[in-house]
């Protein structure tokens, strides 16, 4: 009798989370088409945590490439709608449930991720939903092996072989030492390939030094190791902010090489109670610098700092700005309406988009694409010169 | 029929009992379409998280001693069955056989690593185990970090330094690499396949705790000294419920490793062990069916929270402490069991008084 009593119980009870878990369902009926007149890109990237700075960049500056377009009335008419989702920049389980929920909100073409583990997530599931991708900054080389995938920034390799021939080629400096970070994804890939690049273009690594995530505070014995060894330069393939760490210490422990980054280096005058004093004369590989003085970068970063805040770009931000500005001139290129189904839409511009197809941006003129994702574009090297990042 | 049925026995039931509604309720929603893409998504990821949570339950609750290593045996069935997927995925084209294998191999490499594991530290008791498990969790994930594995026509090669110390031949290919982790694991992970380890999970925790071990393990936790006296052997019975523990984590990963297109060791951090730490605490310790639905609606919180941004994380900490302190204090829980009682009395008003006269 009791029995019989819990198991209707159990039933109601089912019923009810049943209704609840249809209700929730309901938002996919949306699923991949949008209106006529609108097309939705979907960008995701961490917005929390330790590397929001590129995620909130990202977001700010896509919604401005997105205004832009839609306020000069649209592409061929179409306009444009941006729903971002918070990755947390999570190698695993985050970055697809972010990448779930834009489906959910309907999204037709995709800008991202920020960073390249939740990139490397969730590209198989791109690919087999046929949605056209393009990353403003997860630079792995993994990240474009889909078809569907096309990166606006370097790829890790060319970054590292890029910062090995420029300081060997510019005569920087012959004794290197290495700071990077083996938990990472992005640090190690540059590790990897300037350590076979600068073997080759005879330069003399005399540290290779080491940390990890859980890590990331003390470096005193990486900089001693550099500093016993009489590394002229540090090469430092990481993100700012263990990089102003770095910075600081040598500083305390009495050392003053040079100091070359990539382009995770970029940010590193925005990291609050950090001394600028201290990223004097830093290089980094970046393809951006704010005060560029051709015309597109100044109407960029003013209107940047109009709409946010006074906050200066960052290439992350320079990169996606970019990145809706070739999606539109792709959906331009192939007529595209709002109302195509998500896998249409890539076909054509996947095609597109190798296909002859140039590009002049913030971040690089004559863009171009090989049909395996990659960019081609000239790498710029920035200087921190009075508390600024000024060309080289 | 009334007396036959222990009330052990009748709690495992309609703990079956709900998986089973809920898993055709969903089954039934995908078939007709009529499911979110994140809900979806978050299917595989709950199931391997109850997962976690029941069999860190039966450290915790069951053999009472405070464990932080679970998503250090987690990540060692993730890696060794990822590396065996990857390695036979060419010669095993059949997922339904794979799939197995790879369980079997993740299960049984993540309980040698908990037994090995815990004949030292189950020495240990209370908070020094749980830093010493902490610690060992911590060195599994960071020498996966550092590894570097790789195969050619010559065999396997291995190295613990760079890509470039492996020496790999013109045909070789990575299967490890270093902090990049694995990736090209096949997909194998379906919602029901995870649903089916729930629930024999599930079955293999309620008769553990049902069975003569389980009866030892509990006399452990609640007088060591007693239980000894009588002859029960101490580290047989930890051992036992250490492995049995690990083995499932290690299957939990099994599931997660393939359910990604990649993997990296930096998930399996600290974090990772705490967030099964507070499913089962929040569930209730000792509570199997408190585990599973606390894991399920602690993953899927944070994800329908999104439509308030920013905020989500506070507002998951926030309701994380309102509920550990609903749980915990006796007032605000007699509170709720008092109205829950007089809820169920109002509906079955007529049920309960002829069963009181019967009495």
């Amino acid at each position: 009798m009791k029995f019989a009593k819990k198991l209707m119980a159990l039933s109601l009870a089912a019923v009810m989370a049943g209704s609840c878990l249809t209700a929730c369902g309901d938002s996919s009926k949306s699923d991949e088409k949008g209106s006529e007149d609108t097309i939705v890109i979907g960008g995701s990237g961490p917005l929390t945590g330790g590397a929001a700075q590129y995620g909130v960049a990202v977001k700010n500056a896509a919604q401005l490439a997105v205004d832009e377009i839609n306020e000069a009335g649209g592409v061929n008419g179409v306009k444009f709608k941006l729903v971002f989702e918070d990755d947390e920049a999570d190698g695993g389980d985050k970055a697809v449930n972010a990448y779930n929920s834009l489906k959910d909100k309907g999204m037709q073409v995709m800008l991202g991720t920020v960073t390249t583990g939740s990139c490397l997530a969730i590209i198989d599931k791109t690919k087999s939903d046929n949605i056209f991708q393009l990353t403003p900054s997860a630079s792995a080389q993994d990240v474009i092996k889909n078809d569907n995938t096309f990166q606006v920034c370097f790829t890790d390799p060319n970054q590292g072989k890029a910062s090995a021939d420029y300081i060997a080629d510019n005569n920087i400096a012959k004794k290197i030492a290495i700071i990077y970070d083996s938990s990472d994804a992005y640090s190690s890939g540059i590790y990897n390939t300037f350590k076979t690049e600068a073997q080759e273009k005879g330069l003399d690594i005399v540290a290779e030094q080491s940390f990890t995530k859980d890590s990331k505070t003390d470096f005193s014995a990486q900089i001693s190791a550099a500093k016993s060894a009489e590394a002229e330069l540090i090469f430092l393939p990481i993100y700012y902010q263990e990089a102003s760490l770095i910075l600081a210490q040598c500083k305390s422990a009495d050392f003053a090489p040079k100091f070359f980054g990539c382009d995770g280096l970029d940010g590193i005058l925005s990291v609050d109670n950090f001394d600028k004093s201290l990223a004097e004369g830093v290089m980094l590989l970046t393809p951006f610098a704010a005060d560029a003085t051709d015309d597109d970068t100044q109407k960029f970063v003013k209107a940047y700092k109009e709409k946010y805040k006074d906050e200066t770009p960052n290439q992350f931000a320079a990169d996606a700005y970019d990145g809706v500005k070739i999606i539109a001139k792709l959906v331009e290129k192939e007529s595209i309406k709002g109302n195509m189904k998500a896998s249409e839409i890539c076909d054509k511009l996947k095609k597109a988009i190798s296909d002859g197809f140039s590009y002049d941006g913030l971040t690089g003129k004559g863009m171009t694409w090989s049909s395996e994702g990659a960019v081609s574009k000239n790498p710029k090297a920035v200087v921190i010169k009075d508390g600024n990042y000024a060309s080289l | 029929m009334k007396k036959k049925i222990s009330p052990m026995t009748r709690k495992s039931f309609v703990t079956y009992g709900l998986l089973l509604i809920v898993f055709i309720a969903v089954e039934i929603m995908m078939n007709t379409g009529n499911i979110s893409s994140m809900l979806k998504g978050l299917l595989v990821p709950v199931c391997v998280y109850s997962i976690l949570a029941v069999s860190l339950n039966l450290t915790v609750g069951i053999l009472g001693e405070l464990s932080l290593g679970q998503a250090g045996f987690m990540c060692i069935g993730a890696y060794s069955s990822a590396i065996f997927s990857n390695l036979v995925k060419d010669t095993i084209t059949q997922p339904l056989i794979r799939f197995p294998l790879a369980i079997i191999i993740g299960g049984i490499c993540a309980a040698l690593f908990g037994i090995l594991i815990g004949i030292p530290v189950l020495r240990l008791r209370g908070d020094y185990l749980a830093i010493v498990t902490l610690a060992f969790g911590e060195i599994i994930k960071n020498v996966f970090a550092a590894l570097y594995i790789g195969y050619d026509s010559t065999g396997l090669h291995f190295s613990l330094k760079s890509q470039g110390d492996l020496g790999l031949g013109a045909d070789g290919k990575m299967i490890i690499n270093g902090a990049l982790g694995i990736s090209g694991t096949p997909n194998d992970s379906t919602f029901e396949i995870a649903a089916a380890i729930l629930f024999i999970t599930l079955i293999i925790a309620y008769n553990f705790v049902n069975s003569r071990t389980g009866r030892a393990v509990m006399s452990i936790r609640d007088n060591r000294i007693a239980a000894e006296s009588v002859g029960i052997n101490i580290t047989k019975y930890k051992l036992i419920t250490f492995g049995l523990t690990a083995f499932l984590a290690g299957v939990a990963g099994v599931l997660y490793s393939h359910n990604f297109y990649s993997l990296q060791a930096s998930k399996f951090d600290y974090n990772m062990s705490i967030l099964v730490l507070v499913f089962v605490v929040l569930g209730g310790i000792g509570s199997i069916r408190g585990s599973v639905i606390a894991a399920v609606v602690l993953t899927m919180l944070p994800e329908y929270l999104r439509s308030i941004n920013n905020y989500r994380m506070l507002f998951y900490a926030v309701i994380l402490i309102v509920m550990m302190i609903c749980t915990s204090n006796a007032t605000i829980r007699n509170f709720f069991v008092h109205n829950f009682e007089k809820l169920k009395g109002l509906i079955f008003k007529n049920k309960s008084k002829t069963v009181k006269e019967a009495e």
